[in-house]
């Protein structure tokens, strides 16, 4: 299974790829923006994405957007990362049907139990 | 500056870095900045605009921001390095992002933009805002840092 983690911070990505190792999930591979994620996306078979929302170039809500209108993409279990918990921010994410989202700052097991809920059962 | 806007700020500073690297700081007290000069080694500031228009920053001593760091990452750091400086820039913006969902449960709602790092001895913070600069010094058992908070015109 490989999960693409996106942040223009590397210290929330490396964050992150610790808390899925110690999950087990040993494939990771990572992008600074919404665009060279999506860029990623379109070479490599990824099975779930964790996505930073805030970020320069494109955010992650705008990345969620673009994977749910591509006809390959759409079912990819999509996390969004976010400071942002204002209602408003959330329902947007939710009608640009994000699969799940944690609000930061989180411990190893918040991440685990949103992650838990989203990821295809067998994998 | 009302003390309503400062005190989320304070608490979020104190959350992040429970929740996130497991250190306790302690607030010291508040002080009026006078001048634009860094106590400390490295900072991040994060402008915020929305109900209110002003700026955050956070400054560690080099000390203090490499054991966090080491806390945070789980790997030693022994230098001020780019990863270093980097997980400055994510404290912030956690930071802000939890003082202002603080705020925001009480109707005050901001946004903010992304954070910039700067470093060296005696460098210096422009805040965005023309008003008072509030700084908190706090102290963790890794060492100090700084919680300076500007707001100009609220809306």
């Amino acid at each position: 299974m490989t999960v693409l983690v996106v942040d223009d911070f590397s210290t929330m990505r490396r964050i992150v790829r610790k808390i899925l190792k110690d999950l087990q999930f040993q494939d990771v591979i990572e992008a600074e923006n919404g665009a060279e994620a999506f860029q990623l996306l379109q070479t490599n078979k990824v099975d779930l994405i964790v996505s930073d929302w805030n970020m320069p170039t494109m955010t992650g809500l705008e990345l969620l957007k673009k994977v749910r209108a591509d006809e390959r993409l759409k079912g990819l279990p999509f996390l969004l990362v976010t400071a942002e918990s204002q209602k408003e921010n959330i329902i947007e994410a939710i009608q640009a049907k994000v699969s799940n989202y944690v609000v930061k700052p989180f411990s190893p097991a918040v991440l685990a139990e949103k992650l838990a809920k989203i990821i295809p059962q067998g994998q | 500056m009302d003390v309503k806007l400062i005190n989320p700020f304070l608490a979020a500073a104190m959350h992040v870095l429970k929740t996130m690297a497991e250190v306790d700081a302690t607030p010291g007290k508040p002080f009026l900045k006078k001048n634009d000069v860094a106590i400390g080694d490295v900072s991040a500031i994060i402008g915020i605009t929305g109900a209110a228009k002003g700026s955050m920053a956070l400054i560690f001593t080099e000390q203090c921001i490499k054991d966090i760091a080491s806390n945070l990452l789980g790997v030693p750091f022994t230098e001020l390095n780019h990863e270093v400086r980097d997980a400055v820039g994510e404290l912030t913006n956690m930071i802000c992002g939890d003082a202002r969902r603080r705020l925001a449960e009480g109707g005050f709602v901001l946004q903010a933009g992304i954070p910039t790092i700067v470093g060296g001895k005696g460098h210096t913070i422009r805040h965005i805002a023309s008003g008072p600069c509030l700084a908190v010094p706090f102290t963790t058992s890794q060492g100090s840092f700084m919680v300076e908070v500007a707001f100009g015109s609220q809306v």
